[in-house]
């Protein structure tokens, strides 16, 4: 690196890196330098004036937000001239401007409202009639009140730059500039909020959450996005016990500032008024509440029966239950009710890869990754549709460190707009393309591979074998659906692998075979719904399902046990890269129970010791059991994401591509729960570059 | 064709073929010593043609004055990327309007000045961007384009001499703002006309972000001649540092209005009595913007002025543009600020926060006062808003705005005081609201 340059700003020594800018040399020695257009990561503009500094031997101040840093420099940014300045600059912001503060619903944590609390100019001299120009709604989840806007652009370049959508543009000139849909009248853009969360003022508003409270009358609790396997922090605005809004608060996830429509607006499944709120139990033919100290007797009772006379029991887990959730129930079923046959919806082929890499270190890339990696190659997956962090975080990383992105898909994806290479390549033809890249790939420094459903199996193991023969380094992430489909794998939700990928002595049924058996006794469903694209085999089974909804499946059980979301319990998530983050209770839902304490209470009634079913204890116990997963507790105390390393080594497991597909979930929906949130049903389809893989 | 009689006093360097007739064509060019300049520069190598330029000391007719050969001198010329020529032809500073008839008379001259700054900095494409208003100029030049194709002049292998040179003109939409030089490129470049983070300047990253040779019309229009007759003689037009002639647009109240080609440093005092005949029925001079509306304005005791880059600026206003307007006892400087402040107001592009809600409350201050519903606090008022505007604007169009209104504010305070009501209103001034 260049000789560090040497600066005094504020009478203080401060040294930075050539070409760093003023604003950002003076933050990391801890002098702030006021500023809205300025925006960490986005293109800079110098529209906004507040940032003005006054730089010795310079007659003019100058923005912080654009000048670089010189040896010798002396900077002043709180001079009587500079202060000065900064004040006029807010009357001159304040003078069309609403100051409807007491009815914004950024008020209390609004930039413009700190600034002029800081530097005065809270009396205006401006006593004409102001400009005004009537509320507008640019999509079912966001709106502008013109008016309060400061024209700062950080709208338009997190929609373009961030984002790579570019739905929202600059109309008029003067004095009446505006900020507008570039598509006329509405957003046509992927819904992510990322506009409104940015905005410094309440000039853009969400749908979801407008006018409903003030900032300052909720509990605000960061927890895990209870959608994709992405696992982005989201922050939880919660007033009496309902959450009304999601954003991203602190931007301390492994997200940062990004959140994409699940994750700000889809929590609204948790009060959907088809939410269950009392167990159900089939009588008479009909589904009907019961308490749940009749349901839990029930199930008991039937289980044990089956597990007396040797019947079969299929159990299948969920995607989206908590490690601890998914460990305890193959705890529970493999040594309670000494089965096997467990099994869950297998979304991306993660034990093939890892079996793959036996061997070898360091050979799967994390979130963080993505973002400084040189090279990256997407192999069948739509990133802005299906892993919206992961498209985010490569976007950054190309316009930031110029990263070169190669594209194997069967359709246009938005990664086509700046990618070094895309190519076409039907399903089934994806490791021929690849193959036909190798000359390019083989001359990159490093290479981040992501791969989606479609290569599965052999073609893992064959995908990494090319990666080898790249002779460069090659990280791997395997694309998996929700939120804790990383974990449901790691937990050992496999008829034939027990946690921490470990084979199993004798292989139990898959979840095919479970949903085809004629002759199955009982069957167990914990947060799916296999039944919504399956017949059940048998006629006789006695099934009990765990849902939030009375979803397809729960339609057809003996017995319906209400459940509680991501968002009313605690315990860990794994998320596509491996990093376990823990989950915070946000709220709680009457009538509903974690599923974890479900399966206490059973094993409780069933006289099963299958340990504490405390979440802390569940995860002491992973820690000290499962491969990988001994991370440590503070990171996720303190709201981290701690890595899993899984097992090194060969998993002789029967590659079985059949089992795995992927839900190809759009950015508006989310399997089964995505149909219970509001928001994603008042949003239009997902625009543009989804493919059907 | 012609608006006004040429003055005796003229100096006819760039104006030569002014009212000869099909001044417009190839042919006549040729006749005149058309391409005399240009077939000299193809013998000279690029730093040659630079170093003549920088010795004929042409400044930037546009506005700031700006030593051309100097920013010729700026092109990275061994960069990879093309280079590009763009002629300023946005011609929008109120009081101006010479670009255009150098373009409606000699289209081929500005043709010929592009020729030899893509000679100096090895461009292969130029661009001339025009007012939207003057849609009849733009098929001037596009007529003339063509018929330099047609005999050689452009296109390809230019007069056998290896040089290929293309040049598109390009139609504005009707902003002020697209005449400064770094929006004109987001214009040119199809985006939103607001001006550009400098640097990079122009000549390293200009059009499409490739360095880029960006001037008036005025100023490529007299390179022609710097090559044909030299650069000392035309150097020794002016005063030092201010070299040949300017083309100045007299308005306003005198009896000969037009545009006028003479010398640099032509006495101001003179320019208005003996080029533009005195003021309208024998009045008396009351002050003088000298450079277009950005330029602080000159009481008429200041007058007394050599018309050059340097000397307007030591009596603390601006050669600009050249654009002259006089003004005679009976003005209105009151109203005078309101109409320049209106033109600021609509012109801003609104890109950053001074300028776009600085010109708003001007505007309405000053209205307010010129109506008569003034207060007291308002002449302070009007300068501190100017004032604050001052030098913290994204580009120059915020100064323009500013300048004028504080020179008027505090050369004509006496005026803006008159305009206030008499009887000032009981109590605090600031609880009286007016719509
Ligand atoms: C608001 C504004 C408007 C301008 N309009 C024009 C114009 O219409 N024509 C022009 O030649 N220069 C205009 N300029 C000056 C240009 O930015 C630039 O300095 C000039 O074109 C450079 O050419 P020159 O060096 O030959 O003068 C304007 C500048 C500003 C700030
Ligand atoms: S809407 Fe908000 S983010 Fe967008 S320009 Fe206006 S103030 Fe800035
Ligand atoms: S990208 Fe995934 S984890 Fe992140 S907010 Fe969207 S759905 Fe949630
Ligand atoms: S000063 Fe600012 S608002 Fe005015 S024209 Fe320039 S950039 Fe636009
Ligand atoms: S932060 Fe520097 S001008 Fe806005």
């Amino acid at each position: 690196m260049a000789d560090l340059v040497t600066l005094t700003i504020d009478d203080r020594t401060v040294t930075a890196a050539p070409g760093t800018l003023v604003i950002n040399a003076a933050r990391a020695a801890g002098i702030e330098i006021p500023a809205f257009c300025y925006y960490d990561g986005l293109t800079l503009q110098a529209a906004c004036r507040m940032c003005l500094v006054e730089v010795e031997r310079m007659p003019k101040l100058q923005t912080a937000c654009t000048l670089p840093v010189a040896e010798g420099m002396i900077v002043q940014t709180e001079s009587p001239k500079v202060v000065e300045a900064r004040k006029s600059m807010l009357e001159f912001l304040l003078t069309n401007h609403p100051l409807d503060c007491p009815v914004c619903d950024k008020g209390g944590e609004c930039e413009l409202q700190d600034m002029v609390f800081r530097y005065g100019a809270g009396e205006s001299r401006f006593t004409e009639i102001k400009h005004h120009v009537d509320e507008k709604q640019f999509s079912p989840v966001v709106f502008f009140d013109a008016p309060r806007c400061i024209l700062c652009y950080r709208c338009v370049r997190i929609c373009d730059e961030g984002m790579g959508v570019g739905a929202l543009g600059v109309i008029n000139r003067g004095a009446v500039t505006e900020i507008g849909p570039n598509m006329g009248d509405h957003l046509v853009c992927d819904e992510c909020g990322m506009c409104i969360d940015i905005c410094p003022v309440g000039a853009l508003t969400s749908g979801a959450y407008r006018y409903k409270t003030r900032p300052w009358e909720m509990e605000h609790i960061g927890t895990i996005c209870a959608h994709c396997s992405n696992g982005c922090k989201t922050t939880l605005g919660v007033r009496n016990d309902r959450i009304i809004r999601g954003n991203n608060r602190d931007r301390s996830g492994i997200n940062g500032e990004f959140l994409c429509i699940k994750g700000r607006y889809a929590f609204d499944f948790t009060d959907h008024p088809e939410r269950l709120q009392s167990p159900l139990m089939r009588k008479g033919g009909e589904l009907e509440p019961v308490s749940w100290a009749e349901a839990l007797a029930a199930v008991a009772r039937r289980f044990l029966e089956v597990k007396e006379r040797g019947g079969r029991l299929g159990v299948i887990g969920s995607n989206r239950t908590t490690n601890e959730e998914n460990y305890f129930l193959q705890k529970f079923v493999r040594q309670g009710l000494g089965s096997n046959n467990i099994d869950h919806h297998r979304t991306g082929d993660v034990a093939a890869l890892i079996s793959a890499l036996a061997g070898t270190t360091g050979a799967l890339a994390s979130t963080a990754d993505l973002y400084s990696a040189k090279a990256v190659l997407v192999i069948a997956g739509d990133l802005a549709q299906q892993q919206p962090l992961l498209s985010f975080q490569i976007r950054a990383n190309y316009r930031h460190h110029g990263c070169r992105v190669y594209v194997v898909t069967p359709g246009p994806v938005r990664e086509d707009k700046y990618a070094a290479k895309s190519v076409r390549a039907a399903t089934g033809e994806e490791l021929a393309a690849v193959e036909g890249l190798r000359d390019e790939l083989r001359k990159e420094s490093e290479l981040v591979i992501l791969f989606g459903d479609a290569v599965r199996g052999e073609a893992v193991r064959r995908l990494v074998a090319l990666g080898d023969s790249f002779g460069i380094p090659v990280k791997y992430v395997c694309l998996v659906d929700y939120s804790n489909s990383r974990g449901a794998a790691d937990m050992g939700l496999f008829p034939d692998l027990l946690p921490g990928y470990e084979p199993a002595q004798t292989p139990g049924m898959t979840m095919p075979e479970m949903l085809a058996a004629e002759d199955l006794e009982a069957l167990w469903v914990v947060g799916a719904n296999p039944l919504k694209a399956a017949q059940l085999g048998s006629q006789y089974a006695f099934v009990v399902v765990q849902d939030l909804f009375l979803t397809e499946t729960a339609r057809r059980a003996d017995v319906v046990l209400p459940a509680a979301s991501a968002y009313e319990k605690t315990g860990t998530v794994t998320n596509v890269c491996g990093e376990v983050q823990r989950l915070k209770r946000a709220i709680g839902v009457m009538g509903a129970k974690p599923d974890l304490e479900i399966f206490g209470l059973l094993s409780k009634e069933m006289k099963i010791n299958a340990g504490l079913w405390h979440p802390d204890r569940v995860f002491d116990e992973i820690r000290r059991s499962v491969r990988g997963y001994n991370v440590p507790l503070p990171v996720l105390a303190t709201g981290g994401a701690a890595p899993a390393v899984p097992l090194n080594g060969h998993i002789p497991l029967e590659a079985r591509p059949d089992l795995i597909r992927s839900a190809n979930d759009t950015l508006f929906t989310s399997g089964s729960l995505g149909r219970y949130s509001k928001s994603l049903n008042s949003v239009m389809e997902a625009p543009g570059g989804l493919y059907r893989g | 064709m012609l608006y006004n009689e040429p003055s005796p006093l003229e100096v006819k360097i760039l104006t030569r073929r002014f009212g000869l007739e099909n001044s417009q064509s190839l042919d006549t060019y040729l006749a005149t010593d058309g391409f005399a300049g240009f077939r000299k520069a193809l013998d000279m190598t690029p730093d040659q043609v630079i170093d003549e330029v920088k010795a004929s000391n042409l400044r930037g007719r546009g506005g700031a004055g700006f030593p051309a050969g100097m920013k010729w001198g700026f092109v990275p010329r061994d960069s990879p990327k093309p280079k590009y020529i763009v002629v300023n032809a946005d011609e929008g500073e109120p009081g101006t309007c010479k670009d255009r008839v150098l373009m409606e008379n000699d289209p081929h001259q500005l043709i010929e000045g592009m020729l030899i700054a893509a000679r100096a900095v090895g461009a292969q494409a130029g661009y001339i961007y025009i007012r939207g208003e003057y849609r009849y100029i733009i098929d001037i030049m596009d007529r003339a384009i063509a018929e330099e194709y047609e005999r050689g002049y452009l296109g390809r292998n230019i007069l056998g001499s290896g040089m290929d040179f293309d040049v598109y003109t390009h139609t504005g939409a009707g902003s002020y703002e697209c005449g400064e030089e770094s929006a004109l490129l987001e214009s040119l470049e199809g985006k939103r006309g607001q001006p550009r983070i400098r640097p990079p300047f122009p000549a390293v990253a200009g059009a499409f972000q490739c360095p880029t040779v960006l001037n008036n019309v005025e100023t490529f229009c007299a390179v022609p001649a710097i090559f044909r007759d030299g650069a000392a003689a035309f150097a020794d037009l002016g005063p030092p540092r201010n070299g040949g002639t300017r083309l100045f647009a007299l308005s306003g109240h005198i009896n000969k209005p037009g545009v006028y080609e003479l010398p640099m440093g032509f006495n101001l005092l003179r320019m208005i009595q003996e080029v533009g005949g005195g003021i309208r029925g024998g009045g008396k001079l009351k002050a003088v913007i000298p450079g277009g509306s950005s330029c602080p304005v000159l009481r008429a005791e200041e007058c007394d002025l050599s018309m050059d880059f340097d000397s307007v600026a030591k009596a603390g206003s601006m050669l600009g543009s050249g654009g002259v307007i006089v003004m005679d006892e009976t003005t209105d400087m009151v109203k005078l600020a309101v109409r320049i402040m209106q033109f600021y107001q609509h012109e801003s592009c609104g890109w950053c926060v001074p300028c776009r809600e600085g010109t708003l409350w001007l505007e309405k201050v000053l209205t307010r006062v010129d109506n008569g519903g003034g207060r007291p606090s308002d002449i302070n008022l009007i300068d501190e808003l100017a004032r604050n505007m001052l030098g913290r604007t994204f580009c120059p169009l915020g100064d323009a705005a500013a300048m004028p209104t504080i020179s008027l504010v505090q050369k004509f305070r006496d005026e803006f005081e008159e305009r206030l009501p008499k009887s000032v209103p009981a109590g605090d001034p600031r609880l009286v609201v007016v719509g």
